[in-house]
């Protein structure tokens, strides 16, 4: 039987530009005790779905039918939802940082929901909770009950999210991209502990996530979202070896996770359409490889395989492989003339003052690298291991207490003034969030045109012929010259990151998780514009990324770091197929990717239903 | 938590001090000459004298100032020119009537301005806001001085024309033996001194309110299956109140202002309309006594309101 049901979800979100259709006509059935997967880029309506169904959006309209328990949760009375909401409902958020309350303690915050829902005494509360924080992998948990969030890490304030959505043991737990902001390790571990906990209990859950290596490895059924739309539902396991909707083979095309030597990334051309207007045809239509002429003016109906698959597209076969129409690009091998050289890098925060002399904490422990020209070095590691610490050393941002870094065969401690300016041109940073890096209130053409600016280089008409140059380079549209940062989407931001870097045609570039913050889809597109100006331009790069699918994807060299340590130091390949250090094989172990694709051999269509347009 | 209270006050203790050099100076270099204050128009030239050597304004500058520290620090702060009264006991009898003013000014303008902020951010667009709103224009467009005339105007001189007292025109009654009658004499200056602030706080609650509540802790609040009563009260009033504890200390001194204003228009004798005496007597001592009173009023309400802050806020702690 169903644990929970929701029959043509629709949800619409009145805003100041007009109502955005941010769910439309859902359906799907939770089995008991499965795990269910929803995946879809994001502002594909995943937690609009789902925080509809618990009547968590103030100003929608919902329409449709949510079963749960014998009842239509979309129908019920404002008390009885609250009885629901957490005590039959779990729910566990994306960012843990902000979903906790700073103000109260972690403890207070779980038993809060106890006394919400049942009459128990607060002795026995608190004993509840730190019996399930000492569950979820929170030690000294009886100590630990009366910090408060912002004492704890992120994946610790995770687990709090977690023990707070299981301590009345609810039948379905809704996770909302739970792992998404944490490190690969931790992000594994929390994975695992779900994985447990719902196994001990029994508990149905459904996870949202744009991870599919993830998904694949641990869902039972899978829904792919696409502008609010329910574009593929299935059992998993043939959905990720032939998805049947060509969306859904996009994403698994574009996903580095989904790993075959030297090829290219598959980008899903485009990005996600406006929900303000819905389309005559099909809403993926404009960036689908496999579209028909019919698909841009006739709704698509639904289509059911033989192997549980139901797909809302025109295909009645599984779509083009994108991923084989791209033939893998060789790669000039790196020269020997050697562009940065580090060694013996050593760094102390905080130390070394008048009043604690030797208080340090020492964030690099000496660090020997070298970089050559036209290769790209991984920099791989959790968060706080100092490997942006590095980087800002690196590009002279931040002083090192000891060790030598040499570019272009000159010592940087030995320059003067202006033989260090000159210097500083030849390292570029681009940082992680494309958001924030970018200062709002300038225009793009004045922001990728800052090296000029600060270098005195080229002024003018010059300069803007300069900066329109740089920006068809990175595949922006010159003519927003203009336009702010505000303008552009997130994988946009990164390009016009990118253009600023290439300005004064640096030696070395230094990308700091430049990718982090993107959907994998768009990911690709910025992964596949960084090797392609490389090798047209001859640059060297360092890529930092704690994610060592994207990291295997695009390095030619790979160095493990570990507490301001480099701990290993490979060729890629070599490090994935044969890892030295415990610590790599933790990490490596701690990755999942995606199971190989078959073809859909002995899939036929079972039936197909027009749907009434929504 | 000691360590920064310690902090806190030698830092106010430098506050006061700089203040008292600087009002202690900037007089002695004002035109007039005390000794003739003092002695009045017809006094001769050998009583000058003798008055100036009393006064020890024949000493060098700094000696004086040291004088009027040392003694300043155990309460001491001098003798009014005009009528020879200690200044610490004349300012010590008009406190009851401006404590009562302003601590109650401060009770009415965050029992009227929360409220309304929260009343308002709860149904943005809806009437309740529309009301909340409308209080906020009025009261951030009247300047104290108009609010007191007009309110003396409505509350106290109409009704009184048609023969019945619905509040008195001000005079400052004791709080002891009859606190209604306390409470009843003070009931104008009070909402007269606090709508303004009101206002502007009822501003600030609302933005803070409306910001909160869009918070993702709210959503997991709700998420909880609390009532929606606690997620507001409890959840969201947390943080919204917090910031609010720190814009009060700054905000002090504006309410000092104001009651100077006040005291004047319904004939309070506090100590700012002992203030306002002083300066047009040219009363220097008072002056003085007057201004570094007020600088410790506002020194000491800051330290209170930065411990009420780390208090409130576990992660400045
Ligand atoms: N509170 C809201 N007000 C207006 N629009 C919203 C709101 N929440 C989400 N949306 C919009 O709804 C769409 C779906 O968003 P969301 O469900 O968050 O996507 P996902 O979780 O798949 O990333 C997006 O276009 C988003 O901008
Ligand atoms: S209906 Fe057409 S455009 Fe839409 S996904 Fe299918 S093939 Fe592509
Ligand atoms: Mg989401």
């Amino acid at each position: 039987m169903a644990v929970l049901e929701a029959r043509h979800l629709s949800v619409d979100i009145p805003t100041e530009d007009g109502v955005i259709h941010a769910v439309r006509d859902v359906s799907f059935a939770l089995e008991a005790g499965e795990l269910f997967g929803i995946a879809g880029e994001s502002g594909s309506g995943k937690s609009v779905l789902t925080q509809a169904i618990l009547g968590l959006l103030p100003n929608a309209t919902v329409t449709g039918e949510v079963l749960f328990e014998g009842r239509n949760l979309l129908g019920l009375k404002p008390a009885e939802l609250q009885s629901i909401r957490g005590s039959r409902i779990g729910m566990i958020f994306q960012d843990p940082m902000s979903s906790l309350h700073p103000y109260y303690t972690v403890g207070s915050q779980i038993t809060e929901m106890i006394h919400a829902h049942e009459k128990v005494d607060k002795a026995v509360a608190r004993r509840r909770a730190v019996d399930l924080l000492a569950r979820v992998g929170i030690s000294e948990a009886d100590r630990r009950f009366d910090s408060f969030p912002h004492q704890f890490s992120g994946g610790m304030r995770q687990r709090v999210m977690i023990a707070m959505a299981l301590i009345l043991n609810p039948p379905l737990v809704i996770a909302d991209e739970p792992t998404t902001a944490l490190d690969v390790t931790v992000q594994a571990q929390i994975v695992a502990l779900l994985d447990e906990m719902r196994r001990e209990r029994g508990t149905t859950v459904v996870m949202i996530t744009h991870d599919l290596g993830l998904l694949s490895s641990i869902a039972d059924h899978v829904m792919v979202m696409y502008a609010g739309r329910r574009m593929e539902l299935g059992p998993s396991a043939p959905l990720f070896a032939a998805p049947a909707h060509p969306y859904t083979a996009g994403l698994l095309a574009s996903s580095p996770a989904n790993y075959e030597a030297g090829a290219e990334l598959v980008p899903i051309p485009g990005r996600p359409p406006s929900l303000l207007e819905t389309p005559r045809g099909c809403v993926f239509a404009p960036r689908c490889a496999s579209a028909l002429p019919r698909c841009t003016t006739e709704a698509p109906p639904l289509r059911v395989f033989s192997d549980g698959l139901q797909s809302l597209c025109w295909l009645e076969g599984p779509p083009a492989d994108a991923a084989a129409s791209v033939a893998a690009i060789a790669k000039a091998p790196a020269a020997d003339e050697i562009v940065v050289k580090a060694e013996g890098v050593r760094l102390t925060y905080g130390g070394g003052s008048l009043f604690n002399p030797g208080a340090g904490f020492e964030v690099l422990k000496g660090i020997d690298l070298e970089l050559h020209r036209g290769e790209t070095l991984g920099l791989v590691g959790e968060s706080g291991c100092g490997k942006s610490t590095f980087a800002r050393v690196l590009a002279g941002l931040i002083p090192m207490t000891h060790g030598k870094v040499s570019l272009l065969g000159r010592d940087l401690g030995s320059l003067d003034g202006r033989a260090w300016q000159a210097m500083r041109r030849e390292v570029q940073l681009v940082f992680q969030n494309p958001f924030g890096a970018l200062n709002p209130r300038r225009r793009v053409g004045a922001i990728i045109g800052d090296p000029y600016r600060i270098h005195g280089l080229a002024g003018g008409a010059e300069r803007k012929r300069e900066v329109q140059r740089l920006m068809e380079l990175v595949g922006l549209n010159p003519e927003h010259y203009n336009r702010f940062p505000s303008e552009f989407s997130g994988g946009q931001r990164q390009r016009i990151g990118i253009a600023r870097a290439l300005a004064l045609n640096p030696s070395l570039i230094i990308y700091d998780e430049p990718v982090s913050a993107l959907d994998v889809s768009i990911q690709a597109q910025v992964l596949n514009l960084m090797r392609s100006l490389q090798r047209d331009l001859d640059l060297t790069y360092l890529f930092i990324s704690h994610d060592l699918a994207v990291v295997r994807h695009v390095c030619d060299r790979i160095a493990v770091m570990q507490a301001g340590q480099i701990v290993e130091l490979a060729e890629a390949e070599t490090l994935y197929r044969a890892p030295q250090h415990p610590y790599t094989r933790t990490l490596l172990a701690a990755s999942v990717t995606t199971p190989p694709r078959h073809s859909a051999a002995g899939r036929t269509l079972v039936s197909s239903n027009v749907v009434e347009a929504a | 938590m000691i360590r920064y209270l310690f902090g806190r006050v030698a830092f106010g203790a430098l506050i006061l001090l700089t203040l008292s050099m600087f009002v202690f100076f900037l007089f002695f270099v004002a035109p007039g000459d005390p000794a003739r204050m003092v002695a009045g128009d017809k006094a001769t030239e050998t009583q000058l004298i003798q008055i100036r050597t009393n006064l020890g304004l024949d000493r060098p500058i700094h000696e004086q100032y040291l004088s009027f520290l040392g003694k300043a620090v155990t309460g001491d702060l001098g003798f009014s020119y005009r009528n020879q009264q200690p200044v610490a006991k004349l300012i010590f009898n008009r406190l009851p009537a401006t404590l009562s003013l302003v601590v109650g000014g401060v009770l009415v303008w965050l029992a009227v301005g929360i409220p309304i902020g929260i009343m308002s951010a709860r149904h943005p667009g809806g009437v309740r806001d529309r009301l909340g709103q409308g209080f906020i224009l009025i009261g951030l467009s009247f300047p104290t001085f108009v609010l007191g005339m007009m309110s003396l105007y409505l509350f106290y001189f109409l009704p009184r024309q048609s023969g019945f007292m619905l509040f008195p025109a001000g005079g400052f009654k004791p709080f002891l033996p009859n606190p209604a009658i306390w409470a009843w004499h003070l009931v104008l200056p009070w909402t007269t001194l606090a709508l303004t602030t009101a206002a502007v706080y009822a501003r600030l609650t609302r933005g803070q309110m409306l910001e909160v509540m869009g918070e993702d802790y709210i959503r997991t609040a709700r998420a909880k299956g609390l009532s929606e009563r606690k997620v507001v009260w409890k959840h969201g009033m947390r943080a919204t109140l917090t910031p609010l504890a720190t814009q009060l200390g700054a905000d002090i001194a504006l309410l000092l202002g104001g009651a100077i204003v006040i005291e004047q228009v319904y004939g309070l004798q506090g100590v700012g309309a002992l203030a306002v005496q002083a300066v047009a007597n040219q009363d220097r001592p008072i002056i003085i006594g007057v201004v570094l009173l007020g600088g410790l009023f506002i020194v000491v309400a800051n330290i209170i309101v930065d411990i009420a802050y780390v208090l409130l806020d576990p992660r400045v702690r």
